[in-house]
């Protein structure tokens, strides 16, 4: 072996690798894309549950602490573990699984108000961060549950406690959500 | 009455993998005869060897990913390409090149992919390559043509012709030297009319479609007869092309492999076209004597472009 | 039409005894689900008592009307299986004694302006009887309204085992003939087409006299290749006419109008007799019956019935399959005591004789048979590696949405992968994750109006604190004089 060819070869070789490691890290300094693009894709990948049991309050904050780098991808029980994996392969990262801290995947549930012991509070009306109550006070509150998100924000604020989280495909659910709308004669 | 249920289509036309590739293995036996006769016993030696080690390494391969060996060791897909390889082999290759060649070929360009369907790369071509490179002087070395199985050169018609012409001989004074028959290599063309011949089987009975081979054999011959016509002395015709070497064992058994070939049918006459082109210009340009295994690999590492560009139009969309 | 397979047909026993006329079953099933939109409004409550033609059922949002197959009392409305499943039906009770209901009356079709008319093919119920029972009455409107050219009748019968369509053609071409002349008059179109395969001469050659016969020549019949799914809508509108219907289109907008020729049967005898579709003609064959042979039942005949009148289920031993459909297509039952609806063509009593079971799964060899038959221009390979992983943008762009189901792709894989049945499941997940992204969606809206009404509210909330304090200050001001001497505890 040459060791007199060998020196210059490496050296060349190692001087290369050094440029060209630079001028790609500076190229990827210059292209960084628009962090508020970012936001969008996360949020748009998020369940837009609101549920807040990431710690943020709703999924926007989440996507944007994600986006900034204060909080990680795995905070999101509602998403699950496909919403995870989406995040992971939308900002090229090593997938993990959900974190237990912040709750478990669920099926998906709607909440259904029993209208008996409902006592017209509206205390719940306000809780819902998509809106989905109806009601007045001193009159009948409901559900709609096509828009319930399931994000069990109303369950606290009812004193008597008469909201329950029911699967999704519940004939309860299907009857609420269904029946009305439907005209039967037999 | 109660009745099981079942999924839809309720009927399959009953083909298996092990049904093709035992047409394939069929096929072959041309192949394999003609160069038994030519070369001697030294191919079936190296056939029982290859055959031997690929199923060998096969069921290694299957215990270490914990997968059940069955059906994949009773599918004959690694036969196939044990059988590939040992017929591309001089047949007085050393037992322990041909253990060696076969067991890359199978762990390293099939399992280390994923097995059955996942290979990128032609096996068979693997292992080829892998031993050219390695120890080049053991895989040049062909018997001399008639004189009898036992007498060793180290030229073969492709080799010959690459020596001369860079010795500044015209094509018709090279031509005149004993390792050239009536339009090949003088052995060669014999193996490639038996492949010609496995091949037309294989296409009459449907195991190839046509789009490979034809778009192969046009790849070598058109260049070549271009070349030739514009320059007479300075390179061989189109018919020696398509008579020498490994061209139509290429053209209907190596290049054809599905699992590393383009999709659409669009995509696999550029694929074979490729593959004939970059034979001819390794020929012709380069360093090896024969391109096909060079020049399938580069074609295998091009295929995953092919299929994005070639994605048929779906009934009902317009032309985009 | 591109790809596609050539098949054995078995369709040669039922065929060589003419059209059995089975009896009125003795208590009908009629299923409200038809197969095709939503399930039809009863119209009759338990109890009532119905003649044959008595109108039972309202269809809605894409289903036809039902008609009562038989003259007897509705003993209730309930849910039985059907060959969709189950679902609630109609069970009617017959009485035996085949009364025809006072409004059945013939009318004079040609006395009838084209919107008139297919109001009263819509009164008739008449669906699609080549399977997918979709309201001819609507498809004709919209063809009217589209002011298509080319009435289209699919004779074609692509698939194994069925052969109803050749024994109507056959034995009743007078009135399929009968019925395009109706239609075109309906839709409004110039021409019509009968397209029959060509391994049915018998039923081309009958055809050909019937339009002879009625004179209108604007009627024709057209022999297509005997290959699998030629059949189905698209690649026949495309082989008759050589347009290509839009994926995301319809008929109508290459202007085609496709109809059954059982639907034009049926139009004839509404037209002719004043009967509303309640009898259809339905092969009832394979191995695990004694005698196959095309039965023309009425609707809610139960397939024990129809089994029964083809002399009961061989001695086959299990496991034996009852298949609504063909042997690509159809779907296979439970139970056989599911009522006959219009849109079950063929009961496929299947053994293992006429099914050879599949080989185990491999792993794709990438040999790239399957786009070669698939008729739809498709690489299943591709759909099947985004279907495994579940890439949704590979199946969109790969054309998931354009799959047939036709099972080409399946029947031809020597690795014996199941592709149908996993695209259909990736189309399951595919309209789950769309439901689910549409509900994210409408929750991200609601949320953000939330939020801004929040918002809007604070803001309100604010600015009259602000006024009333800026009130409350002013006020305080204008009761308190300011002195001017100097005084201040602030001097310096």
């Amino acid at each position: 072996m040459n060791t007199g060819n060998l020196l210059p070869a490496v050296a060349a070789v190692a001087v290369l690798a050094l440029l060209l490691g630079a001028a790609l890290g500076w190229i990827a300094s210059i292209l960084r894309s628009n962090p508020g693009a970012l936001v969008e894709r996360i949020d748009a990948l998020l369940p837009q549950t609101q549920c807040g049991r990431c710690l943020y309050p709703g999924c926007r904050p989440y996507a944007q602490a994600i986006a900034a780098g204060e909080a990680d991808i795995d905070r999101c029980p509602p998403g699950g573990e496909t919403t995870v994996r989406a995040l992971a392969t939308l900002l090229d990262r090593p997938p993990r699984p959900l974190n237990p801290r912040y709750g478990v995947t669920l099926p998906p549930r709607v909440a259904v108000i029993d209208e008996a012991r409902c006592i017209g509070c509206t205390r719940c009306l306000p809780a819902c961060p998509v809106d989905a109550i109806v009601g007045a006070s001193r009159s009948m509150h409901t559900v709609i549950a096509p828009q319930c998100t399931g994000c069990e924000l109303c369950l606290p604020p009812c004193p008597v406690d008469c909201i329950a989280m029911v699967p999704i495909s519940a004939p309860a659910v299907a009857a609420v959500g269904n029946a009305r709308f439907a005209s039967e004669t037999a | 009455m109660e009745f099981p249920a079942a999924s839809p289509p309720y009927v399959v036309a009953g083909f298996s993998v092990q049904r093709v590739m035992l047409q394939v293995l069929l096929a072959l036996l041309p192949v394999a005869a003609v160069q038994l006769w030519l070369c001697g016993p030294g191919t079936l030696r190296l056939l029982a060897i290859a055959s031997i080690t690929a199923l060998a390494c096969e069921a290694l391969a299957l215990r270490l990913r914990r997968q059940a060996p069955q059906p994949f060791l009773r599918d004959g897909s690694v036969l196939v390409t044990a059988a590939l390889l040992a017929l591309a082999l001089p047949p007085s290759l050393p037992w322990w090149l041909a253990v060696f060649g076969t067991a890359v070929a199978v762990l390293l360009g099939k399992h280390a992919y994923g097995g059955l369907g996942q290979n990128p790369f032609n096996p068979a071509m693997v292992g080829y390559a892998v031993l050219l490179v390695s120890f080049p002087l053991e895989m040049t070395r062909w018997s001399a043509p008639g004189a009898g199985w036992d007498a060793l050169t180290g030229a073969t018609a492709l080799d010959a012709l690459r020596t001369g012409l860079r010795e500044s001989y015209t094509i018709e004074e090279i031509r005149r030297g004993a390792e050239f028959g009536t339009i090949g290599a003088a052995d060669a063309e014999w193996v490639n009319l038996a492949a010609l011949a496995g091949g037309l089987y294989l296409l009459a009975r449907r195991i190839v479609r046509w789009q490979i081979p034809v778009a192969m054999l046009l790849g070598i011959a058109l260049p070549a007869a271009l070349a030739h016509g514009l320059d007479p002395g300075a390179h061989a015709g189109a018919m020696f092309h398509l008579a020498s070497g490994a061209t139509m064992l290429g053209a209907f058994f190596i290049a054809t492999d599905p699992v590393s070939a383009a999709t659409s049918d669009r995509g696999r006459l550029i694929y074979g076209a490729g593959i004939g082109l970059l034979t001819w210009i390794i020929r012709s340009y380069g360093s090896y004597p024969d391109g096909v295994a060079f020049a399938v690999l580069l074609m295998n590492l091009v295929v995953p472009l092919i299929d994005r560009v070639t994605v048929p139009r779906i009934h009902g969309h317009p032309k985009s | 039409m591109r790809g596609g397979l050539r098949l054995d047909g078995h369709k040669s026993r039922p065929l060589e005894q003419p059209v059995i006329v089975a009896a009125p079953p003795r208590t009908a099933v009629v299923a409200l689900d038809q197969g095709s939109g939503e399930d039809a409004r009863p119209l009759v409550t338990p109890g009532a008592t119905v003649r044959v033609g008595t109108r039972v059922a309202a269809g809605r949002g894409g289903s036809a009307d039902l008609h009562s197959p038989v003259s007897g009392v509705l003993r209730e409305i309930t849910v039985l299986p059907t060959p969709q499943g189950t679902g609630r039906c109609l069970v009617i009770d017959a009485d035996g004694r085949d009364e025809l209901d006072p409004g059945i009356a013939p009318f004079d079709w040609q006395a009838l302006e084209g919107a008139a008319l297919i109001e009263r093919l819509d009164a008739g119920g008449i669906a699609g009887l080549g399977g997918a029972a979709f309201p001819a009455a609507a498809k004709l409107a919209t063809g009217r309204e589209a002011g298509v050219d080319r009435l289209l009748l699919n004779g074609a019968e692509c698939e194994p085992w069925i052969c109803c369509d050749d024994a109507l053609m056959r034995e009743r071409a007078g009135d399929v003939v009968l019925g395009a002349r109706v239609m075109l008059a309906a839709c409004g179109a110039a021409r019509a087409t009968i397209a029959v395969e060509d391994d049915k001469p018998q039923a081309i050659a009958a055809l050909e006299a019937a339009v002879a016969v009625c004179g209108d020549d604007r009627v024709e019949v057209l022999a297509l290749p005997a290959v699998f799914p030629l059949g189905a809508e698209g690649p026949l509108i495309a082989a008759v006419t050589g347009r290509e219907v839009p994926h995301d289109g319809l008929p109508p907008q290459v202007g085609v109008v496709c109809q059954n020729v059982g639907t034009a049967a049926a139009v004839a005898r509404l037209v002719r007799d004043g009967m509303p579709c309640i009898a259809r003609v339905v092969t009832v064959t394979g191995s695990g019956v004694r005698r196959p042979a095309n039965i023309e039942a009425r609707i809610g005949t139960p397939i024990t019935e129809l089994v029964a009148a083809c002399d009961g289920y061989t001695d086959a031993p299990s496991p034996r399959h009852l298949i609504a459909g063909g042997s690509l297509t159809g779907r296979a039952l439970a139970t056989d005591a599911a009522g006959l609806t219009k849109g079950l063509n063929c009961v496929l009593v299947a053994t293992a004789d006429d099914l050879p079971p599949r080989g185990p799964e491999m792993p794709c060899i990438r040999c790239g048979d399957c786009a070669t038959a698939c008729p739809a221009g498709l690489l299943p390979q591709q759909l099947h590696r985004a279907a495994r992983s579940d890439d949704a943008d590979g199946l969109a762009r790969f054309g998931l949405a354009d799959c047939i189901e036709c099972g080409c792709c399946d029947y031809v894989c020597p690795s014996a992968i199941p592709l149908t049945a996993r695209f259909r499941a990736a189309r399951a997940r595919h309209r789950q994750h769309e439901e689910q992204r549409r509900r994210a969606t409408e929750a991200r809206a609601r949320y953000d109006r939330h939020q801004q009404r929040i918002g809007a509210e604070a803001e309100r909330e604010r600015q009259a604190f602000e006024d009333a304090r800026r009130r409350a200050r002013d006020g305080a001001e204008r009761s308190e004089p300011r002195s001017d001497a100097s005084s201040g505890p602030d001097r310096d």
